[in-house]
C-alpha cells in the first residue's frame, strides 16, 4: 500500500474561494508591511554595525545581573538575550550580548572587549566566550546595499527568464507570488523579532528559488494544457493543471519540510533563524504558487492560441520544447 | 523501447564512481588530514621522521586525498576584514621624491633662484621658488623626473602631475600613477600579511584581496581576532631620523619636522627631521639577540648596499650627533653616533624582553606594511562552538536523510528505492565536487546540503508523478516510463535553472557564509538533476530489462 498525500484523481476547484484566498493573501501582505513599519526588523550586527558576544556558563543566567555588570562600562545600547536550545546540555547556559557600534571606531577595540569580558567574569569566573563578532558601520552600510541588490537582481532575473520561456503574463504572476513570499517572511520576522542578518537574506533568496520552482512546474503544465484544451475556459484549464501537479507539489514540499524540520529541531541555535526563514518560506511559497501566481495570470488573461506563431507575444524561445 | 547505449551507461557509472571516490576521504576526515599535513611537512622540509611516516601511512597515497575545507564557523578561528589606507603611500612617495626634486631644481638655480619646500596637504609636494619668472624651467625640470606609468591601464601617461602657479610649484602623483600605486600597495600588503601569518604557522589561512582596497583574512585555529590583529596589524615601519632636539610637549613642530613620543618615558618627545635617512625597506635581515655588554635582549639588523651606503654617509658626516630609531611613529631609542657605521649592520637596544625582541625581528624580517590598515569587521569563533555546530549539523542531516528515504519508499515503492539510491549518490557527488574544487563548507553550507536532500527528490517526484499519469493512458509500462521522462524534462529544466540563477546571484553578491551556502546549493542543483535524470533512469531501465514486468506500480 502506497502512501498517498493526494488521491489519484482530484478535481479541486482552486478558484472556488478565490476571493477569500486572494483576499487573505492581500490582507496578510498589508498586515506584514504594517507590522514591519510599526515594530521594525531586529537587524543583526551585519546590517547595523556593533558587536555580539556569545557567553557560555555553567551557572543559570540572570539577565539583570549581566546588565548590572555591564552598565558601568557606558557602552550605550546593550541587549542581552538568553539562548535556549534542545541540543544544549543541562548545565549549558548560553547568552548573546549585543553592543551598539561605538562612536569613532570601525570595529570594536580590544580594550572594550577585554573590559566586557572582565566584567562578566566577575559573575562567573569559569565563563567562556565561544564567539565574538564585530562589524563596523562602514561595512554594514554596504552589506545592506548588497543584500537589497541581491534580492532585486533575483526578481528581475526571474522575471526575465520566465518571460523568455513563457509569456509576460506568467512572469508577472510568478513575480507577484515571489513578492508575496518575501513580504510575508519580512512580516513574520518583524512580528517575532527574529534576528535579521546576512544569513536571512540568503534564506530569502532560497525562498525565492524554491517558490519559483514550484510555480514554474504548475506553469509548465498549464502551458501544456493550454495547447491540449484549446476550447476550455482559462480558469478550468488552470484547475486541471493545478490538480494534475498537486500530488507533486505536496510531495516535494513534504520531503523538503521533513529535511527542514529535522534541521530546525536538531541543527543548533546558530542557524535556527536561517532554517526557520526557509521553512516558513517553503510553506508560504507552496501556498502562493497555488493561490497567488495563477490568480494574477487569470486576472491579466493570457494568449489562448498557442499553435500559430504570434510575433507579437512572447519570444522565439517561448516554445522551444512545448 | 527503453534503451540506453552502452557508452552512456559507462559514462554515468564512471561519473558516479569518480564522485564517490572523491567524496570518500571526507568520511575519514581526521586520518586524511593528518596524512595530508605529514605529506606537506615532508615536502617542505625534505626530512622524514618516524612520527611523520606513521601519519603518512594512515591513508594510502594512491587514493584521492583532497578534503572539503571546513569554514571558520565549523572549525573555529578568526576572521578580519581590513581596509588598507592606500593614500598613505602617496605621501611617502612624494617625500622620497623631495631630495631628487631639490637636486634638479638646484641645477637651474640661475633661472629659478632659491627654493624652499612648503607645507602642503597630504599627497602634494609644494616648492616655493624665489624667481617666479623661472617657473617654466622649474616645471620642465620637475617633469624630467616623471616616468611612464607601469601598468596595463595607465599606458602612455606619466607618473607625476606638475603645476606651477605664481611662485609655487606643485607636484602630485598622476591619477594613473595613483591607481598603479594602489595596486602595488595592495599586492604588497597582501603579500606581507601572508608572510606574517605564515610565520605564525597556522593551517590553511585565507588571505584574499577584496575590492579596491580591502583584504579578507581568515585564519582557522587561531585563538582570537585580537591575536591575529596584533600579528598583522602592526605596520612595523622602521625609520632612522636625524634628531633636532628633545621636548616635553607634542606641539610646536617646525616646518618639515615631526615630534614623536618616546616609547617608554611618558611625556618625553623628540623633535625630528620629517624625512628619514634610511627606512626599513632597505633591511635585508633582522635577528633577535643579546647585548654583549649588559646581556639585555636586542634586535640586530643588516642593510642592503643602498641602505648601507646611505647610513654610512650619514653617520660619518654626523659623528657626535644623536639620531632616532623610530618604529611606527614611536622613538625606540635615540643614541648618539659614536663613529661612522659603514658595515651596514647595527643593533636596536631598548627595553626588550626575549619575546618582544623576537616579535620585532619577525616583523622587520617580513617587511613593513606599505600603509596602515583599519579593521572594518572582525569575528572570533571558538573551536568548541564549531564542533557543536558540526555535530548538530551531522545529526540533523542524518535524520533528514533517513526521513526522506522512508518517505520516498512509502510513496513510490520500488521506484522510491531507486530514487533513494540516486539520492545517496547525489550527496556523495556534492562532497566529491566540493573536495575537488577545494570549496569551503560552512554552517549555512550544511543547511544547503540538507535543503538539497529535500529538493533533490523533486526531479524524481516530477518524473514519477508523470509516469503515474502516463500509465493511465499509455500503451504499456515501457512507453509510460519513456513518456514520463521526456514530458517531465521541461518542468525539471525550468525549475532548476531558476534556482540556479538564484544560486549564482548569491555567489556573486554574497560573502562569507552566504557564499558557502550558494556553492553547495549550486552544486546540489547540478548533481541532483544529473542523478535524477541519468542515474535513476539507468537504474529503472536496468531493472526493467531484467524483470520485464507486464505492469508496473509507481
Amino acid at each position: 500500500m502506497r502512501l498517498k498525500l493526494v488521491p489519484d484523481n482530484t478535481s479541486i476547484n482552486f478558484f472556488k474561494y478565490a476571493r477569500l484566498t486572494f483576499g487573505a493573501s492581500i490582507v496578510a501582505m498589508v498586515l506584514s508591511i504594517a507590522i514591519w513599519l510599526m515594530m521594525g526588523l531586529n537587524f543583526g550586527i551585519d546590517f547595523l554595525g556593533g558587536t555580539t558576544i556569545r557567553t557560555e556558563s555553567s551557572q543559570a543566567i540572570d539577565v539583570a545581573d549581566y546588565r548590572e555588570a555591564l552598565d558601568p562600562l557606558n557602552l550605550g545600547d546593550i541587549s542581552i538575550t538568553e539562548v535556549f536550545d534542545p541540543t544544549f546540555a543541562a548545565d549549558q547556559h548560553v547568552a548573546m550580548i549585543r553592543i551598539q557600534a561605538q562612536a569613532g571606531a570601525e570595529s570594536v577595540t580590544p580594550e572594550t572587549i577585554a573590559a566586557i569580558e572582565t566584567a562578566l567574569l566577575s559573575l562567573d569566573p569559569a565563563m567562556t566566550f565561544p564567539s565574538v563578532e564585530s562589524v563596523g558601520p562602514k561595512v554594514s552600510g554596504e552589506l545592506i546595499t548588497t543584500a537589497m541588490l541581491a534580492v532585486g537582481a533575483s526578481l528581475v532575473a526571474i522575471l526575465f527568464y520566465i518571460w523568455l520561456r513563457f509569456e509576460w503574463q506568467f512572469s508577472v504572476g510568478a513575480v507577484a507570488a515571489l513578492v508575496h513570499d518575501v513580504i510575508l517572511t519580512i512580516g513574520v520576522f518583524s512580528l517575532l523579532q527574529i534576528r535579521f542578518d546576512l544569513a536571512t537574506i540568503a534564506a530569502l533568496l532560497t525562498i525565492i528559488g524554491y517558490s519559483i520552482n514550484d510555480t514554474v512546474v504548475i506553469f509548465d503544465r498549464l502551458r501544456e494544457n493550454l495547447i491540449k484544451y484549446k476550447k476550455r475556459d482559462l480558469q478550468e484549464v488552470m484547475n486541471i493543471s493545478a490538480n494534475e501537479t498537486l500530488s507533486r507539489t505536496l510531495m516535494t514540499s513534504g520531503t523538503t519540510l521533513l529535511a527542514l524540520i529535522a534541521l530546525l529541531i536538531l541543527g543548533g541555535d546558530v542557524i535556527r533563524g536561517f532554517v526557520f526563514a526557509i521553512t516558513w518560506g517553503v510553506i508560504v511559497g507552496t501556498y502562493s504558487s497555488i493561490y497567488v501566481a495563477k490568480n494574477v495570470v487569470l486576472m491579466i488573461g493570457v494568449k489562448r492560441d498557442w499553435t500559430k506563431p504570434d510575433s507579437k507575444a512572447g519570444t522565439q524561445f517561448s516554445n522551444i520544447d512545448a | 523501447m527503453l534503451q540506453i547505449p552502452l557508452w552512456n551507461r559507462v559514462l554515468i557509472w564512471g561519473v558516479v564512481a569518480l564522485g564517490v571516490a572523491l567524496a570518500m576521504p571526507n568520511l575519514f576526515y581526521e586520518r586524511v588530514e593528518r596524512h595530508n599535513d605529514a605529506v606537506a611537512v615532508i615536502e617542505a622540509t625534505g626530512a622524514t621522521t618516524d612520527a611523520l611516516a606513521e601519519d603518512v601511512s594512515l591513508w594510502p597515497s594512491v587514493l584521492p586525498s583532497s578534503l572539503v575545507n571546513l569554514g571558520l564557523d565549523l572549525r573555529g578561528g578568526a576572521h578580519l576584514l581590513a581596509e588598507v589606507e592606500v593614500e598613505d603611500v602617496y605621501v611617502a612617495r612624494l617625500d622620497a621624491l623631495w631630495p631628487e626634486l631639490r637636486d634638479v631644481l638646484r641645477q637651474e638655480r640661475e633661472t629659478i633662484g632659491t627654493i624652499r619646500r612648503q607645507d602642503a596637504p597630504a599627497g602634494e609636494l609644494r616648492v616655493q621658488i624665489s624667481q617666479a619668472d623661472g617657473m617654466g624651467e622649474a616645471v620642465a625640470a620637475a617633469r624630467s623626473l616623471a616616468e611612464p606609468v607601469v601598468s596595463l591601464t595607465g599606458v602612455g601617461s606619466s607618473t607625476l602631475d606638475v603645476r606651477g602657479q605664481g611662485d609655487i610649484l606643485t607636484v602630485t602623483l598622476s591619477e594613473a600613477e595613483q591607481q598603479a600605486t594602489d595596486d602595488r600597495t595592495m599586492q604588497q600588503s597582501v603579500e606581507i600579511v601572508r608572510r606574517r601569518v605564515d610565520e605564525a604557522g597556522t593551517r590553511e589561512p585565507t588571505i584574499q584581496r577584496q575590492g579596491a582596497d580591502r583584504i579578507l583574512i581568515q585564519v582557522p585555529g587561531i585563538g582570537s581576532a585580537q591575536e591575529l590583529k596584533e600579528l598583522i596589524g602592526t605596520t612595523a615601519r622602521l625609520t632612522f631620523h636625524p634628531v633636532i632636539g628633545r621636548t616635553d610637549s607634542a606641539e610646536g613642530a617646525g616646518s618639515r619636522q615631526i615630534i614623536l613620543p618616546d616609547i617608554e618615558e611618558q611625556g618625553v618627545f623628540y623633535i625630528l627631521e620629517e624625512t628619514p635617512v634610511v627606512t626599513g625597506d632597505d633591511l635585508v635581515d633582522s635577528q633577535p639577540g643579546f647585548d654583549q655588554q649588559n646581556g639585555q635582549p636586542n634586535v640586530s639588523f643588516r642593510f642592503n648596499t643602498h641602505g648601507a651606503r646611505l647610513f654610512g654617509e650619514y653617520t660619518s658626516a654626523n659623528v657626535g650627533a644623536p639620531f632616532a630609531i623610530v618604529l611606527d611613529n614611536e622613538v625606540i631609542s635615540a643614541p648618539t653616533i659614536r663613529q661612522a657605521i659603514t658595515g651596514g649592520s647595527g643593533q636596536i637596544s631598548g627595553n626588550f624582553t626575549v619575546e618582544s625582541s623576537t616579535e620585532l625581528a619577525v616583523l622587520l624580517r617580513a617587511g613593513a606594511l606599505p600603509a596602515e590598515m583599519t579593521f572594518l569587521e572582525e569575528r572570533t569563533i571558538g573551536p568548541e562552538l564549531g564542533a557543536d555546530s558540526i555535530e548538530a549539523g551531522r545529526i540533523a542531516a542524518m535524520v533528514a536523510f533517513a526521513a526522506v528515504l522512508v518517505f520516498m519508499i512509502a510513496s513510490y515503492g520500488l521506484f522510491g528505492l531507486f530514487a533513494n539510491i540516486a539520492l545517496i549518490f547525489n550527496v556523495a557527488l556534492i562532497f566529491g565536487v566540493l573536495s575537488l574544487i577545494g570549496a569551503t563548507l560552512t554552517l549555512p553550507g550544511i543547511a544547503g546540503i540538507v535543503l538539497t536532500i529535500g529538493m533533490a527528490v523533486d526531479a524524481n517526484v516530477l518524473v514519477f508523478e508523470r509516469i503515474r499519469e502516463e500509465l493511465k493512458t499509455a500503451r504499456g509500462p515501457a512507453r509510460a516510463i519513456e513518456l514520463g521522462y521526456s514530458r517531465a524534462l521541461s518542468a525539471i529544466t525550468d525549475a532548476n535553472i531558476t534556482t540556479f540563477i538564484i544560486a549564482t546571484i548569491l555567489f556573486v553578491l554574497g560573502s562569507g557564509p552566504v557564499r558557502g551556502f550558494s556553492v553547495t546549493l549550486g552544486i546540489g542543483i547540478v548533481t541532483s538533476v544529473f542523478t535524477a535524470i541519468y542515474v535513476t533512469r539507468l537504474l529503472i531501465v536496468t531493472w526493467f530489462d531484467r524483470a520485464r514486468p507486464k505492469t508496473i506500480e509507481v
